[in-house]
C-alpha cells in the first residue's frame, strides 16, 4: 500500500539546511496499521507531510498503491486514496466554517454526489448525530472536533489514513473514545493506518508494527508484540520504553 | 503540625451571558511539607485552583473561600501589592511551557536575578552567585554560559529546569507546578521531575503538582486529589491509586491503553451527572 | 413565538438548520457589540447621519443654495439655527445636504480601497515568491508618498471635482489594507485547516476566496471603520484646498474653507461644519472599536 525508501526531507538551503529525515525506509501492507514513534524533532510527522505533498523538499522513493509520487503535486486519485488527520483539532478546522460547510465542500471537491445524504452518514459513522451538522468549531469540544476532522478525512472514502498524533491534544477519556472509533472504522472499512505518536502505549494498542525514530533516522522497525514484551533490539528503543514506563524516584522505597 | 496552606470551600466563578459559570466549586484541602497531586481533565478546575491560590484569577472572575491561609495568615483576595510580595517569595509557580513563561529578550541570568533581588534586596554580586548556584542545583552543566544565554538558545527541557531554578531561588515555602512536564519528551520529563523532587525534598517545601496524568502523579506525589467539574471527587494516598473507589477515578485509569495489558477496545468512561453534586466519600482530614 | 424562546433559539449551541446557525452567529456578535456602550453611541450617530442624508429635503429648513446677501454672516438665531454664511445661506441646511456628499465619499472609498487592498495583500501573501515581491514593492511605492500629497497630485492631473477626489482617496488609501491582509494571510497560509483543504484537492483560488478571505475580511472591516475618520478628514482637506467638491456644493471641508476668511469675527461659519466633521469622525472611531470586539477578538481587551 505504502512503500518508502531512502527518504530524505530537509528544510531551508545550505548553509542553514536542516535535515529532518535521513534515509528513512519502510513498507506498509494493505490493511495493516503501522506506527511511527519518536520524541519531538525525530522527523516522524515530517514523513507524513512529505507523503501528502505538504512539504516539497524531499528526495527518495514514495510509492502509494504502486504509484510513485514526486514533488508537491498530487493527483486527484491520490487525494481519493490517502487522507490525513491532524494533531491539533483546534487548528485543523477553519474557525469560520460550520461542520456542514467543511463536509459539503470536501465532498464537492472529491466529486461525490448525494452530498446531503452523505453528510448525515459521515456524521453517523464518527458518532456525531445530526444535531452537530450546523455547529461552528467553537461550539464543539476537542473530541468532537477531532471526530469532525476524521469525518472530513473519510469523506473521500480513502484506503490509507495518515494519523498525526490524533489524540495527543485530548483528555485520556476522550482519547479512549477516539482510539476506539479509529479501531472500529478500520475494521469496518478495511483501512490502512500510518499513525504517528510519541506515546508508546497508544501505538502498541493501535498498530501491528512500528518504527522507532530518532534524529530523523529510523532506529528500529519491530512488531508491536515485541514492544509489549519489553524486548526491542536497539538500545534507544529500550531506553525510550524505560522512560515512558514512568518516573522512578531515586532511592525511594517502592 | 499545622499545615503550610489551608484552603476551605474555594470557589472561582465567572459571569457569562447565560448566568454564572463556576470553574471551581468548593475545593478544600490542607498542604503540609509534602507533594500533593491535583489530577483532572481539562475543564475540571485544577489549574484555576492553582491560579486562585496565587491571586492570578483575572477579573471578571471572582474568588471566594471560607478560609485560605498561608501559615495561618489569610491570603484570600489580598491587595495586589501584598500579593506581589507573596508571589515568588513564599509561593511560586512553574507553568506548562517554558517557551511562554520566559521573557525572550532578556538573558536567563537577568531573569533569575531580577526576581530574586526584588524579594531579597541583595547586592548584584550576591544575586549572581545565588543564580549560578540555583542553575547548578538544577543540574545545568555550564551555568556561566547559560547565565548569559537567551531563552531561545536552550532546549525545552533545559528551559523548564531554568524555570524551576528561577522559581526556587527566593526559597519559597510552596511551589505550584501546573503541568510542568506536559510539553516535554519522556526522557527529559523524568530528569526534570527528579530534579524537582530532590529540591522540594531537600528544602522541605510543599508542592502542589497539577497534572492530567494520573499515573505520573501517583508515582511522583504523596497524596492525590482527583477533581471533576470543579470539585474534588476523591482523595487518596498516591500508592493507593489502584484501589480508587470513585467510578470517575477508576474510569480514568481504565481508559488508558497499557503496554502490559493489550485489549481490543479500550473501556470508555461513562460520565454520570451525579458526580457533579453527590456527597464526597472521602472524609475531610482535620475538619472544617 | 414569544421573546424568550427566540433568544434561546438564536443562542442554541446545537442549531438545527443552516439559517439558524448563521442567525445565531450574527446574534452573538450583536450581543457583544451591544455590551460596548460607546460603540452603540457611535452606531446611533451614524444611523442618524444616514437618516439625515436620506431625508435631507424634508429636514432642511431652507434651500441650501438660496443666497440672501442682506442676511449674510448672521449668528445662530431662531431663524437660522446655526447662522448663515458669507452669501447668506443657511448653514444648518447646508450641513444637512452636505451629509449626502460626506456619505458618498466615505462609502465609495470604503468600498474601493479595502477591496483593492484585500486582493493585493492576500494574493501576495498566499502566492509568495516573486508575486509577493512585485506586489509588495508596488505597495511600498504608494506608501512612500504622503497620502494627501499623492491625492493632490491625482486630482491636479484628473481635474478637480468630487468624483476625482474620491478616486484619488481610494487609490492612495489601499496600501495599508494590503499590508494588513498580507500579514494575516501569512499566518493563515500554514494553518492545518488550509493543509487539510489542500489534501482534498482544493485549488489555490478556492483556498484564497473560501478560506483566506473570510478570515481577513473581519479585520479589514474593523480597520476600515477606524480609518473612516481619516478618510472624512482627507476629503474635507481636499475640499478645503478647493480640489474636492466645487462651489456651490455644500461639502463640509469646502464650507470650512469658505469660513476661514471670517474666522475671527464670525466663528460659526467655520466652526459648525468643523463640529459636524468632528462628531462623525468620532462616531466612526467608536463604531470601529465595537466592531473589533465582535470580529477580531485577538485585538480586543481580555
Amino acid at each position: 500500500m505504502l512503500n518508502i525508501d531512502h527518504l530524505d526531507v530537509w528544510f531551508g538551503d545550505p548553509p542553514e539546511r536542516v535535515d529532518a529525515v535521513k534515509s528513512a525506509g519502510f513498507t506498509v501492507a494493505q490493511g495493516e496499521s503501522f506506527g511511527l514513534v519518536g520524541e519531538s524533532g525525530s522527523g516522524k510527522s515530517t514523513i507524513l507531510r512529505a507523503i501528502t505533498g505538504l512539504i516539497g523538499t524531499w528526495s527518495g522513493l514514495i510509492e502509494v498503491d504502486g504509484e510513485k509520487v514526486s514533488g508537491q503535486h498530487r493527483s486527484r486519485a491520490f487525494h481519493k486514496t490517502v487522507q490525513m488527520v491532524f494533531q491539533d483539532p483546534y487548528a485543523s478546522l477553519h474557525p469560520r466554517h460550520s461542520v456542514d460547510r467543511v463536509l459539503s465542500e470536501t465532498l464537492h471537491l472529491q466529486g461525490m454526489d448525494q452530498i446531503d445524504a452523505r453528510i448525515t452518514r459521515l456524521l453517523d459513522s464518527v458518532g456525531l448525530g445530526k444535531g452537530f451538522r450546523f455547529r461552528y468549531p467553537h461550539q464543539l469540544s476537542g473530541g468532537q472536533r477531532q471526530r469532525v476532522a476524521i469525518a472530513r478525512a473519510l469523506a473521500a472514502e480513502p484506503r490509507l489514513l495518515l494519523l498525526d498524533e490524533p489524540t495527543s491534544a485530548l483528555d485520556v477519556s476522550v482519547q479512549a473514545e477516539i482510539l476506539n472509533l479509529l479501531t472500529d472504522l478500520r475494521r469496518e472499512r478495511g483501512l490502512t493506518y500510518v499513525m504517528v505518536s510519541h506515546d508508546l502505549a497508544v501505538v502498541a494498542h493501535m498498530c501491528d508494527r512500528l518504527a522507532v525514530m530518532r534524529g530523523g533516522e529510523i532506529v528500529e522497525v519491530m512488531e508491536a508484540a515485541r514492544l509489549r514484551a519489553g524486548d526491542p533490539a536497539s538500545d534507544y528503543a529500550r531506553a525510550l520504553l524505560a522512560a515512558s514506563a514512568g518516573f522512578a524516584r531515586e532511592g525511594a522505597p517502592g | 503540625m499545622s499545615p503550610l496552606l489551608s484552603v476551605r470551600n474555594l470557589r472561582v466563578s465567572f459571569p457569562t451571558r447565560s448566568g454564572t459559570f463556576d470553574a471551581v466549586r468548593g475545593v478544600s484541602f490542607d498542604l503540609g511539607r509534602e507533594r500533593l497531586g491535583v489530577v483532572g481533565e481539562s475543564g475540571s478546575g485544577k489549574s484555576m485552583t492553582g491560579r486562585a491560590i496565587l491571586g492570578l484569577v483575572r477579573p471578571p472572575g471572582r474568588v471566594t473561600a471560607d478560609r485560605m491561609e498561608l501559615d495561618g495568615q489569610p491570603i484570600l483576595n489580598l491587595p495586589e501589592r501584598q500579593m506581589r510580595a507573596l508571589r515568588g517569595a513564599r509561593i511560586s509557580m512553574v507553568m506548562q511551557d517554558p517557551k511562554f513563561s520566559l521573557n525572550p529578550v532578556m538573558t536567563i541570568g537577568r531573569q533569575i536575578t531580577e526576581g530574586y533581588r526584588l524579594h531579597t534586596r541583595t547586592t548584584p554580586q550576591a544575586a549572581r552567585d545565588k543564580a549560578l548556584e540555583m542553575l547548578r542545583a538544577v543540574q545545568i552543566r555550564d551555568p556561566e554560559r547559560v547565565f548569559d544565554a537567551y531563552p531561545h538558545e536552550v532546549s525545552g527541557g533545559m528551559g523548564q529546569r531554568i524555570m524551576i531554578a528561577m522559581m526556587l531561588a527566593p526559597d519559597p515555602e510552596i511551589l505550584i507546578a501546573d503541568e510542568p512536564t506536559s510539553a516535554l519528551d519522556v526522557s527529559v520529563r523524568n530528569e526534570v521531575l527528579r530534579i524537582m523532587d530532590k529540591l522540594v525534598r531537600d528544602r522541605g517545601m510543599g508542592l502542589i503538582f497539577i497534572s492530567h496524568d494520573l499515573n505520573l502523579v501517583a508515582e511522583f506525589c504523596d497524596r492525590v486529589l482527583i477533581m471533576y467539574a470543579g470539585r474534588v471527587v476523591e482523595e487518596l494516598p498516591a500508592h493507593d491509586l489502584k484501589n480508587a473507589r470513585h467510578p470517575y477515578t477508576q474510569g480514568l485509569l481504565n481508559s488508558l491503553p497499557r503496554l502490559d495489558h493489550p485489549v481490543e477496545r479500550l473501556s470508555v468512561l461513562q460520565r454520570q451527572d451525579s458526580w457533579r453534586d453527590e456527597e464526597i466519600a472521602t472524609p475531610f482530614p482535620g475538619g472544617l | 413565538m414569544t421573546d424568550i424562546p427566540t433568544r434561546e433559539w438564536l443562542l442554541s449551541d446545537a442549531p438545527q438548520t443552516r439559517a439558524q446557525a448563521r442567525l445565531g452567529a450574527i446574534y452573538q456578535g450583536w450581543l457583544t457589540f451591544r455590551a460596548n456602550k460607546l460603540a452603540m453611541f457611535g452606531l446611533i450617530i451614524l444611523v442618524l447621519l444616514l437618516l439625515m442624508a436620506i431625508f435631507a429635503p424634508w429636514l432642511a429648513p431652507k434651500d441650501p443654495f438660496a443666497q440672501d446677501l442682506a442676511g449674510r454672516l448672521k449668528p445662530p438665531s431662531a431663524a437660522n439655527w446655526l447662522g448663515t454664511d458669507a452669501l447668506g445661506r443657511d448653514i444648518l441646511s447646508r450641513l444637512i445636504y452636505g451629509s449626502r456628499i460626506t456619505l458618498f465619499i466615505v462609502g465609495t472609498v470604503a468600498l474601493v480601497a479595502p477591496v483593492i487592498g484585500l486582493f493585493v495583500g492576500t494574493v501576495a501573501g498566499f502566492a509568495g515568491g516573486w508575486v509577493d515581491q512585485v506586489l509588495m514593492r508596488i505597495t511600498d511605492i504608494f506608501l512612500a508618498f504622503p497620502k494627501l500629497i499623492l491625492a493632490l497630485a491625482f486630482v491636479a492631473a484628473l481635474g478637480p471635482g468630487i468624483g476625482n477626489a474620491v478616486l484619488a482617496l481610494a487609490i492612495t488609501s489601499w496600501p495599508p489594507y494590503a499590508r494588513l491582509a498580507r500579514a494575516e494571510t501569512l499566518t493563515i497560509r500554514n494553518a492545518d485547516y488550509i493543509a487539510a483543504a489542500r489534501l482534498q484537492g482544493a485549488g489555490p483560488l478556492r483556498l484564497l476566496i473560501g478560506h483566506v478571505w473570510p478570515l481577513c475580511i473581519s479585520s479589514m472591516i474593523v480597520r476600515v471603520a477606524l480609518d473612516m475618520a481619516g478618510i472624512i478628514l482627507s476629503a474635507a482637506g481636499l475640499g478645503f484646498l478647493g480640489l474636492g467638491a466645487q462651489p456651490p456644493m455644500p461639502e463640509w471641508g469646502a464650507m470650512i474653507s469658505d469660513g476661514r476668511t471670517y474666522i475671527l469675527d464670525f466663528w460659526w461659519v467655520a466652526a459648525m461644519p468643523g463640529m459636524a466633521i468632528f462628531i462623525v469622525s468620532l462616531a466612526f472611531n467608536l463604531l470601529g472599536d465595537g466592531l473589533r470586539d465582535v470580529l477580531d477578538p485577538k485585538g480586543a481587551k481580555e
